[in-house]
């Protein structure tokens, strides 16, 4: 082994303390790209594969009914290539342990029709037997919430017809990824059971033999969406067609695609983020590791060693701390990758088999960005060193100038104790690099905010929703619109404090080429238990005439107030009208328009029906309640916001949570590395200064008083610093969010900054207990004897 | 005119051979700030194959600075310098390097050992790069370290470090060597062993031997004598008998 490469160990060895930090920092940095990338690569790849295996289809329509032999007409519009024609239908499953029965879907299965598209992935139990016209195949996420194996009974309420059927499987589908029952905020699979049933029993059941309700259709590679949904909707007007989708708007893909998109909002910020302050940190700390070689490099030079064999030398230390932090980053990172999509694939995105893949791609581009940037950091300091005559670089840098400063100027001096005009003096002589340094500490700190500010834009979230908007103990939504006497009958029921209504409508939105589903609410005169309330939780109320439009909504459709919008209304007689935009409100989530009762049944020409009962309860009363609600027999769900709550916190929340404690953990890491190894170098820096002090008498306490003085003054000046950075960059992580699913205003809570500030005092606090032992064994003799 | 002649006459009449290197018209300026510092004032200087000359001066004279620049570590405000006829101060960085690589040994007066490589890795990190090199523990033993070999430089005392260094200088047995207050941090018996390893070297290899020093008596070990003040030579004499480092008194 060559004399440099010993060096180059011996170095490692003797700078362990720096090098295992600096490693570390590498390696968090690696690992949020890694863990954050790969886990929402994989989740995207896992639903793609899921699609194409399973064959999920292009285009879905939905209508009154319709002859099969409609499907050959279909079949003939230009671009389609496969039909799939069935039975689509809403049940009710009222399980005895459920409170109230809960409303699903029912699909018919033609196991020997010619198209099979949306293929159904039997996890257990075995296929339907068409002899067996009370067989049921039912969805994973139902069975598993309440129980149900192949072989337990399921009452059925089908048409209207209580029925006992039996589960022969359990099975996923590609188009059920994610459903949401009627009345529901949150994607709780225990809510919204999937049937699938054979189609002879099914149409029977619903008198619609030799007849179909949905169509879904596969298309060429290159067809055109919009022409082919345009044409199939021709053909199925005359049968009562409401519309048809394509992929993009197929409810569960579109939730599905919403969810992957908030993720995404995040797996396009953050893993960046940390990589690139991990990358940018190292950069700094590195090159002044190897500046404080900088009589070793100039001798190297001196004795004929030439700027390649130097730089060289030192890219290979630096690489090897790198490397072993990346190595250590791939495996921390990818282990994490995949815990992170199994929390989604267990309990959120049910795919039928999904597949953790740690992309090279992101593995090469994480490890080079951090070796690059930490190369280019050494290469920078040895270039300094080695563009200067080595006899200049030798030379130990000639005494530092200080200049008297303004404090000095103001008379404050005089009240300094030496050592406080020390550390003024040493901080004011290099401004630059003191700045340089509090902002690196200052990325530490923001980082960690910004870690911790995803946990807040939930808590803001939550509390929008479920404290200011959702007041009412309980909601119930019907089957079918009901009569406004409904409500009477429902506030005689014992228990019952207040009842109002709440109108839901099923529209979509049009206007010239683009149009959104989405749910117009019609408010009552006193509206008292769901309120219409901005971004900034502010109560925005609704105007007698026209619509008030979500801001976000507007813009995607290019309307503006005081103009025309087309509503395709998605129920009843199905009319198309149309309605003047009165307004703009800023939501923080979701697409909707909001309108008076009054102006809603005008524009619906109808006698204002309740979608929706909202009621105030006495709380013991609620399981009574919910048992009398139960015989209604138009009372499709009964639902709490508690249990929305509930099951937020209990689903995102519950993965976001692993997720901040993660980047917490890496952020800490993180500002704890920079911490130390700042402090560190200062004290190689200085050591020969502080040596001597020691030796003209200074006590340890007041040297250490020196040194950290410094360091506790970067601290100061980078806490507010990084406050502001992590402000900003989650400022910047809430705009990279996907603008139809979420709208959050910025929210950092003061335990977030606490925190942050927390952990930095903490690392500050770390890094100077580690650094006092060096301190106290300072060589004295040392310094008197050489100038090295 | 006459200032020519005389320096001509001198050249003609070395005793020991041919200028190895050589440098005419030597200036530096160091700038700090507002402030010039003339360090080296016109300077023409010589060193011939063989011999060992002491470069004699108060501190602040321009010793340093003139070695520095012989030796490739520095390059002049103006003038040029010469080895064995090509053009130094034309040289690139990269040019410099492998000059100072194949001929030049440096010694340092304040080491400029490797910390964390022991006394034969510092002399390793010589003769790994270098062409035809005696081995690092040979190197070790002619300056009498061979027990020290595996101690690192900070269980050497100055002596010994400064021992250290003048075998790494020696290691790859340069054509030249260099050395700047040698004895400078040492006490004098520590000094005078540092220099009779000097002495050696020039007298068994032939080494063309330059010695920086503040310390007059130094002067009487050498075959020639070049005295600076003020960043000019108001001296160069040659001694009549070298003395023996051993006989040195001060
Ligand atoms: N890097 C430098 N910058 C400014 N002045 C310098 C520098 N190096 C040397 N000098 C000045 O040049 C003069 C000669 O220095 P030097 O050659 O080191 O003298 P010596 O080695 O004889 O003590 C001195 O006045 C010194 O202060
Ligand atoms: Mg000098």
């Amino acid at each position: 082994m060559s004399a440099l490469d010993k060096k180059l160990f011996r170095d490692l060895a003797s700078l362990r303390g720096q090098v295992i930090t600096i490693a570390l920092v590498v390696a968090c940095g690696i690992a949020s790209y890694i863990a954050m990338r790969t886990a929402y690569d994989s989740l995207i790849t896992s639903r793609d594969e899921y699609y194409e295996k399973y064959r999920f289809a292009d285009v879905f329509a939905n209508l009154k009914r319709a002859p099969r032999s409609l499907a050959e007409r279909i079949e003939n519009i230009p671009g389609v290539v496969e039909v799939q024609t069935r039975v689509v239908e809403r049940v009710l499953v009222p399980l005895d342990k459920l409170p109230r029965p809960v409303s699903g879907t029912i699909v018919s299965v033609d196991r020997h029709a010619t198209s099979q598209l949306n293929g159904l992935f039997l996890k257990e139990g075995r296929e339907l037997d068409p002899r067996h016209p009370d067989e049921v195949i039912l969805i994973d996420g139902f069975a598993t919430a309440h129980d149900l194996r192949p072989g337990s009974s399921l009452p059925v309420v089908i048409n209207g017809t209580l029925r006992k059927l039996r589960v022969v499987g359990v099975a996923l589908s590609p188009e059920f990824v994610m459903t949401l029952a009627p009345g529901q905020l949150t994607y709780d699979p225990g809510l919204a059971p999937v049937l699938w049933m054979n189609h002879a029993a099914l149409e029977a059941a619903f008198r619609l033999e030799g007849a179909f309700n949905s169509v879904t259709l596969r298309l060429e590679r290159d067809a055109s969406r919009a022409a082919v949904l345009t044409e199939l909707d021709m053909v199925l007007k005359p049968y009562g067609g409401i519309g048809s989708v394509a992929r993009d708007k197929q409810q569960s893909n579109y939730m599905l695609s919403g969810e992957l998109a908030q993720l995404d909002s995040m797996a396009g910020f953050v893993p960046y983020l940390f990589l690139g302050v991990a990358a940018l940190l190292v950069n700094v700390v590195l090159s002044r590791l190897v500046q404080l070689q900088r009589s070793s490099i100039a001798t190297l030079k001196a004795i004929g060693y030439d700027d390649r064999a130097i730089t060289l030398h030192y890219l290979k230390l630096v690489s090897v701390i790198v490397i072993g932090g990346a190595a250590l980053g791939i495996g921390v990172g990818s282990y994490l990758g995949r815990l992170e999509m199994h929390l989604y694939t267990d309990q959120f995105f049910r795919f039928a088999e999904p597949r953790y893949v740690l992309a090279p791609s992101a593995v090469i581009f994480s490890v080079a960005i951090s070796v690059a940037s930490a190369c280019f950091g050494a290469w920078f300091a040895v270039r300094r060193v080695a563009t200067m005559p080595p006899a200049e670089a030798m030379r130990p840098a000639a005494p530092a100038r200080y200049r008297r400063s303004l404090l000095e100027v103001l008379g404050v001096w005089r009240f300094l104790t030496p050592v406080m005009r020390m550390i003024w003096r040493e901080l004011s002589r290099r401004p630059l690099r003191l700045m340089l340094s509090a902002l690196g500490i200052a990325l530490g700190v923001g980082i960690n905010v910004v870690a911790r500010s995803m946990t807040d834009s939930m808590d803001y979230l939550i509390d929008v929703q479920f404290h200011r908007s959702m007041r009412e103990d309980l909601n119930v939504t019907f089957m079918n619109p009901v009569p406004r006497s409904a409500l009477s009958s429902l506030r005689s029921i014992p228990g019952v404090h207040y009842a109002e209504s709440l109108r839901s409508v099923p529209v979509r939105f049009r206007s010239a080429h683009q149009y959104r589903d989405a749910v117009i609410q019609g408010y009552s005169d006193q509206q008292a238990l769901r309120k219409l309330i901005d971004d900034h939780a502010i109560e925005v109320s609704v105007p007698e005439h026209g619509m008030l439009l979500t801001e976000k909504l507007a813009e995607i459709l290019g309307v503006r107030p005081g103009e025309r919008i087309t509503v395709e209304i998605r129920e009843g007689d199905f009319r198309e009208t149309s309605v003047t935009v009165a307004g703009l409100v800023r939501e923080p989530f979701g697409l909707s328009g909001h309108m008076t009762e009054r102006s809603l049944a005008r524009l619906l020409g109808d006698t204002a029906p309740i979608s929706t009962a909202l009621l105030t309860v006495e709380p013991n009363a609620v399981e009574s309640i919910e048992r009398r609600l139960k015989t209604f027999p138009t009372v499709a769900s009964v639902a709490s916001p508690q249990d929305f709550k509930r099951q937020f916190n209990e689903q995102s929340a519950a993965i976001m949570n692993v997720f901040m404690f993660i980047m917490s953990l890496f952020a800490t890491i993180i500002a704890v590395g920079v911490i130390y190894n700042n402090a560190r170098v200062a004290l190689s820096q200085r050591d020969r200064d502080l040596a001597s002090l020691r030796v003209l008498g200074f006590t340890k306490r007041e040297v250490a008083a020196i040194l950290f003085g410094e360091q506790a003054i970067q601290i100061a000046i980078s806490i507010p610093l990084g406050l502001y950075v992590g402000r900003a960059l989650t400022i910047a992580m809430m705009t990279n969010a996907d603008p139809e699913t979420y709208r959050l205003p910025v929210s950092i809570s003061a335990q977030t900054y606490v925190f942050a500030i927390g952990v930095t005092l903490i690392a500050a606090v770390l890094s100077a207990l580690l650094l006092r032992r060096k301190l106290d064994q300072l060589d004295l003799i040392g310094v008197l004897k050489t100038r090295e | 005119m006459s200032e020519r002649r005389e320096q001509a006459a001198s050249e003609r009449s070395e005793p020991l051979g041919e200028a190895v290197l050589w440098a005419r018209g030597l200036t530096k300026i160091y700038q700090m700030g507002e402030v010039e510092v003339q360090a080296l004032r016109g300077v023409d200087f010589a060193l011939h194959r063989g011999e060992l000359l002491v470069l004699l001066g108060a501190s602040g004279s321009g010793k340093s600075t003139l070695l520095n620049i012989v030796g490739g570590l520095d390059v002049p405000t103006s003038g040029q310098v010469f080895y064995s006829g090509q053009d130094l101060s034309q040289a690139d960085d990269k040019e410099l390097t492998n000059f100072r690589r194949r001929n030049i040994g440096f010694v340092f007066q304040f080491y400029n050992l490797i910390p964390s490589l022991t006394a034969a890795e510092n002399v390793a990190l010589v003769t790994d790069i270098a062409d035809e090199s005696l081995h690092p523990r040979d190197a070790l033993a002619l300056v009498g370290l061979s027990a020290r070999a595996d101690h690192f430089p900070s269980q050497l005392s100055g002596g010994e470090q400064q021992r250290v260094a003048i075998a790494r200088a020696i290691a790859k047995q340069p054509k030249i060597l260099l050395c700047d207050e040698p004895t400078g941090a040492l006490d004098y018996r520590t000094g005078i062993a540092v220099l009779e390893v000097l002495e050696r070297v020039n007298r068994e290899f032939g080494t063309a031997t330059a010695v920086i020093t503040h310390n007059a008596p130094v002067a009487e070990m050498a075959d020639r004598v070049v005295s600076l003040a003020d960043g000019r030579i108001i001296s160069d004499h040659k001694n009549p008998a070298r003395k023996s480092p051993r006989e040195l008194a001060w």
